[in-house]
C-alpha cells in the first residue's frame, strides 16, 4: 500500500544539499521573513541536478540554486533587473515570469519567446519592473517545472500599500512526487484512473439505492452512465503518488511562520504545483484577501479559498491568541494536504486538522441543471434569507454578463475525438465555490467576492470578442481548445491596440487555471467598474467565465492552461501583431 | 505474416510522421495480462488472456492473444494482430490478421474489430473474421468491472463466437458456437498486479458441440499484471 496521506518518511530533511548562492546576492530582506531572498538589480539562477530526499526516499530534483523553491526574487517596481540564468541540466531548459509584464523576447517560453537554455549556456534577462505584488517563476520546459523549477517573485510597490502588516511570508504550496514527471504522464495514457482511489463503488450506488430507492438511484445515474463520465473525477494526479509541500516542507517537518500576538501577518500565497488545487484555511483565523495575482483588490474578509494551480493571493491574518495555528492546504480531492504552523516560536507546532469529505461532482460541473444548484445555495446555512436575496442581485449581474454583445470571431470548432462532454447551458458561477466547497459552513472566496481596488470604469470596452470551449477526452488523456489540440491548431491572431474580451466554456469536469502570457486579464465578476486584474483564471467544470484584455504587447505569446500534463494540447499561440 | 506486421508498423509510423517533435503525445506501450490462470478441472487447464499495444494517442498497434493449455501442451490458441484508430471519442476502429491454432491444425483470418466503452462503463469488443475457405466469424466480448472497494474489483464477463461454416480441423460449428461467461475477484495490490479467484462457465453449440462437446463450470485462481 503505497498510498499516503501526506507523506512516507517523517524524519527527513527537505533537501540534501544547499548549495551556495551568490554571496552578492544572498542579503537578505529585512521584511520578508523567509530564507533564501535574493534581493538587488542583478541575479544569478542556476538550474540543476540536486539530490533530495522528500518523502522518505532519494531522489533527483531539478532545483535553482540547489534548493526546492527556488530562491524569492525581492524585485522593485519601476527598476530593471537583469537575470542571468545558467542551465547545468542535460536537456533544454528556460524561466517563465510568471504574470511578469514584459517584452515578448523576454517571456522564456522555448519555441514562442525564444529558443530556450541550451546545457551549459547562459541567457540573460533584463527587462523593467513595471507592477507590484506576489508573482513566480517556473520552468517552460518540458515536464521540470514538477521537479522543482519553481520560486516566488515579490515586487515592492513604488507607492506605499493602501494596508499595513507587520510581518510578511511568502507561503509557496507545490507537489512532489518521486515518479518521474514522463512516468506519470505515461500511466495517465496507459490508465487515466491511473491515481484515483476515491472512485464510486457498488456501495456507493447501495447506499444511494437505500436513500431514494432503486429506480431513483438509477436515474440519477443514468447520464453519467451513458457519458461515461466520472463524478469523482476532480485530480488527474493525487496523493498516491504526490507530496503536498508548503514552501519546501512536507507537513511532518512544517514550514513555520513566527508571529507575536497582535501582529498582522501577510501571507503571500502562491500555487506553484503542477497539477493541484487546494483549499486552503488557517482555522480559528479569519483571513483579508488584499490581492489576487498581484494586484490589489477590496478586502473581503473570508475563512477558506481555493487557489488554482498558478494563481497567487495576499491575505493579512490577525492571530490573537498565542498559540500555534495551522495553515491547512488540503488537495481539491482531499487525497493529502500541505501545512505549516503560523506559531509565536518554532518549538510550538500543530497538528493537522482533519480533512474534509471528498468531493463529488453534480450536474452543475457538467454544465447543466442549474436548478440544482439554486436548490443547493438556498439551503445555505445561517443567513439563509440574506443569502438568497443577495444571490438574485448577482444573478441580475451575470445576465447583464450574458447579454453583453460584441462582435464574435468565430474560430474552428472540433467534436468527436477530443470531446467526451459538451456543457449544454453553461453559466457564469462567479459566486460557485466549486465543488467540495459548497455550503460547507466557511465563508469561502469566490471570484464575485473580488473586485479591483482601483476603479476600472474608464476602461475601455471590448471592440470584439472570442469564445473558447476547454475540451478533453479524459479517458484517452487528451486535452484541447476547442476540441483541437495545440499541435493542430492556428495561431490565435490579436490585433496590437484592441480590447477584446474572451469568453471560456469549459467542456470538462475539471478546473481549468487559464493563463494568457504578456498581457493582463480584466475578469468580469460582476462589477464593470471595478474589473480585478488577473494573470490566471480558473474556470470552473461546466462553467463560462469572461475576461477582458487589452492588446498592448507585440509578438508570439503563449496561452494555456496551467495544469501541467494538459498544458501540451491545451495551448494556443497567440500572436499580437 | 512479417509483410504484414511490417505494413502494419509502417502506417503507424507514417500516421505518426505528422507529429513528430509532439510532446503531448508520446509513444505508450502497455502490456496487459489480464488473465493467467488455472481452472481447477480435470486436465487443470491453464488459461492466458492478454494484450499488449504500442502507439499514440489516435494511432495504435494491438496484439491480443488468448488460448489454453494442459498438461499434454497446448491445446488453443488465438491471436490477433490489428492496427488500432481511434474513430470516435470512446471508441477504436480495428483492422489486420488473426491467427487460430489448435492441436493439429491452424487457420489465418482477416479481421476488422471495434473496440472500446459503451455507455455504462462495459469494456466491449467486436471482430469480424473471414477466412480464405468463406468462412466468417463474428466474436463479441464484454466486460464489467464492479468496484467493491477501491482495490476489491468484481469482474462479470461475456464472450460468445459465431460462424457462417463448418470447420471441423478448427472444432468450429456454424451458428453460435461457444459461449463463455466469467466471474473473476481480483485485489489490487498496486494497479500493476492482481491476484483474483474465479467462476468461469463454458459451452459449446451445435456442430462446435460434436467437434468439441464442453459444458464446464471451474473455479480458478489468477493473476493479473501490467507493465
Amino acid at each position: 500500500m503505497r498510498r499516503r496521506t501526506f507523506v512516507k518518511g517523517l524524519a527527513v530533511t527537505s533537501l540534501l544539499t544547499l548549495t551556495t548562492t551568490d554571496a552578492e546576492a544572498r542579503t537578505r530582506s529585512k521584511q520578508l521573513n523567509n530564507r533564501n531572498i535574493l534581493t538587488g538589480n542583478e541575479f544569478f539562477l542556476d538550474i540543476d541536478y540536486t539530490p533530495v530526499n522528500i518523502t522518505g526516499k532519494n531522489a533527483v530534483a531539478t532545483t535553482i540554486n540547489g534548493q526546492i523553491p527556488g530562491p524569492t526574487l525581492a524585485w522593485r517596481e519601476g527598476e530593471t533587473v537583469t537575470l542571468h540564468v545558467t542551465n547545468h541540466l542535460k536537456k533544454t531548459s528556460s524561466i517563465h515570469w510568471h504574470g511578469i509584464i514584459l517584452p515578448t523576447g523576454m517571456d522564456g517560453v522555448p519555441g514562442l519567446s525564444f529558443d530556450g537554455i541550451a546545457p551549459g549556456e547562459t541567457f540573460t534577462y533584463t527587462f523593467k519592473v513595471q507592477q507590484h505584488g506576489t508573482y513566480w517563476y517556473h520552468s517552460h520546459s518540458g515536464f521540470q517545472e514538477q521537479t522543482g523549477v519553481y520560486g516566488t517573485i515579490v515586487i515592492k510597490p513604488r507607492k506605499k500599500e493602501p494596508f499595513a502588516y507587520d510581518k510578511d511570508y511568502v507561503v509557496l504550496l507545490s507537489d512532489w512526487s518521486d515518479e518521474k514527471p514522463d512516468t506519470i504522464y505515461k500511466k495517465l495514457k496507459q490508465m487515466s484512473h491511473y491515481y484515483n482511489f476515491s472512485q464510486r463503488t457498488v456501495g456507493t450506488f447501495l447506499d444511494e439505492v437505500k436513500e431514494k430507492g432503486f429506480s431513483n438511484a438509477f436515474s440519477d445515474r443514468k447520464m453519467w452512465n451513458q457519458m461515461r463520465m466520472n463524478d469523482r473525477d476532480l485530480s488527474d494526479v493525487t496523493g498516491y503518488t504526490y507530496t503536498f509541500l508548503m514552501n519546501g516542507k512536507n507537513p511532518a517537518t512544517q514550514f513555520k511562520a513566527l508571529f507575536n500576538k497582535g501582529e498582522k501577518i501577510r501571507l503571500r500565497f502562491v500555487n506553484a504545483a503542477a497539477m493541484t488545487f487546494f483549499d486552503v484555511r488557517i482555522p480559528g483565523l479569519k483571513m483579508t484577501v488584499v490581492a489576487a495575482d498581484g494586484n490589489h483588490v477590496k478586502p473581503v474578509s473570508i475563512e477558506e479559498f481555493r487557489i488554482g494551480v498558478a494563481e497567487t493571493f495576499d491575505v493579512i491574518v490577525e492571530p490573537t491568541v498565542h498559540k500555534a495555528y495551522a495553515i491547512f492546504a488540503q488537495s481539491i480531492d482531499r487525497s493529502g494536504y500541505a501545512m505549516g504552523s503560523l506559531t509565536p516560536k518554532t518549538s510550538m507546532l500543530v497538528k493537522a486538522p482533519a480533512m474534509d469529505p471528498k468531493p463529488v461532482l453534480i450536474h452543475t460541473d457538467m454544465g447543466m441543471d442549474m436548478a440544482q444548484m439554486d436548490h443547493g445555495e438556498g439551503m445555505k446555512c445561517g443567513s439563509g434569507m440574506m443569502m438568497s436575496s443577495k444571490k438574485g442581485l448577482k444573478k441580475d449581474k451575470y445576465v447583464k454578463m450574458e447579454s453583453q454583445r460584441y462582435p464574435i470571431t468565430q474560430l474552428p470548432m472540433k467534436h468527436g475525438l477530443h470531446t467526451t462532454m459538451k456543457a449544454l447551458s453553461p453559466k457564469y458561477r462567479l459566486d460557485d465555490p466549486g465543488v467540495g466547497l459548497r455550503n460547507n459552513g466557511r465563508k469561502v472566496l469566490t471570484y464575485a467576492d473580488l473586485k479591483n481596488r482601483y476603479s476600472t470604469r474608464k476602461a475601455r470596452k471590448p471592440d470584439r470578442e472570442i469564445i473558447l470551449h476547454l475540451t478533453g477526452n479524459m479517458e484517452r488523456y487528451m486535452w484541447s481548445i476547442n476540441g483541437i489540440k495545440y499541435a493542430d491548431s492556428k495561431p490565435l491572431a490579436f490585433h496590437y491596440g484592441e480590447r477584446i474580451r474572451i469568453t471560456f466554456i469549459n467542456d470538462t469536469m475539471m478546473n481549468h487555471p487559464m493563463h494568457l502570457h504578456g498581457m493582463w486579464s480584466d475578469l468580469e465578476t460582476g462589477d464593470d467598474n471595478h474589473l480585478v486584474r488577473k494573470h490566471t483564471v480558473v474556470v470552473q467544470p461546466g462553467a463560462k467565465i469572461s475576461y477582458r484584455v487589452t492588446v498592448d504587447a507585440r509578438g508570439a505569446w503563449a496561452y494555456h492552461c496551467h495544469m501541467l500534463y494538459h498544458m501540451a494540447g491545451m495551448f494556443r499561440k497567440v500572436v499580437v501583431a | 505474416m512479417k509483410k504484414i506486421v511490417f505494413g502494419l508498423i509502417a502506417i503507424i509510423a507514417l500516421g505518426q510522421s505528422v507529429h513528430a517533435d509532439m510532446e503531448d503525445d508520446p509513444l505508450v506501450t502497455i502490456f496487459i495480462m489480464d488473465r493467467l490462470e488455472i481452472l481447477d478441472n480435470d486436465e487443470n487447464t491453464r488459461v492466458w488472456e492478454g494484450s499488449f499495444w504500442i502507439g499514440y494517442d489516435i494511432n495504435k498497434l494491438y496484439l491480443y492473444s488468448e488460448g489454453e493449455a494442459t498438461s499434454g501442451g497446448l491445446e488453443s490458441s488465438q491471436n490477433e494482430l490489428v492496427y488500432s484508430r481511434a474513430i470516435a471519442a470512446f471508441w477504436d476502429a480495428q483492422i489486420g490478421v488473426a491467427y487460430d491454432k489448435n492441436d493439429d491444425a491452424s487457420k489465418t483470418w482477416g479481421e476488422i474489430a471495434i473496440s472500446g466503452l459503451a455507455p455504462y462503463y462495459f469494456e466491449t469488443r467486436a471482430a469480424l473474421l473471414v477466412n480464405g475457405e468463406g468462412n466468417v466469424g463474428l466474436r463479441l466480448e464484454a466486460e464489467y468491472e464492479a468496484l467493491l472497494t477501491q482495490k476489491l474489483i468484481l469482474t462479470p464477463s461475456l464472450e460468445a463466437d459465431l460462424y457462417t461454416k463448418d470447420d471441423p480441423d478448427m472444432h468450429i460449428g456454424s451458428g453460435l458456437s461457444n459461449l463463455e461467461a466469467g466471474l473473476r475477484l481480483r485485489y489490487e495490490f498496486i494497479r500493476e498486479f492482481a491476484p483474483y479467484i474465479g467462476i468461469t462457465w463454458e459451452k459449446t453449440f451445435g456442430n462446435t458441440r460434436d467437434y468439441h462437446p464442453i459444458d464446464e463450470t471451474s473455479v480458478m485462481v489468477g493473476v493479473r499484471f501490467w507493465f
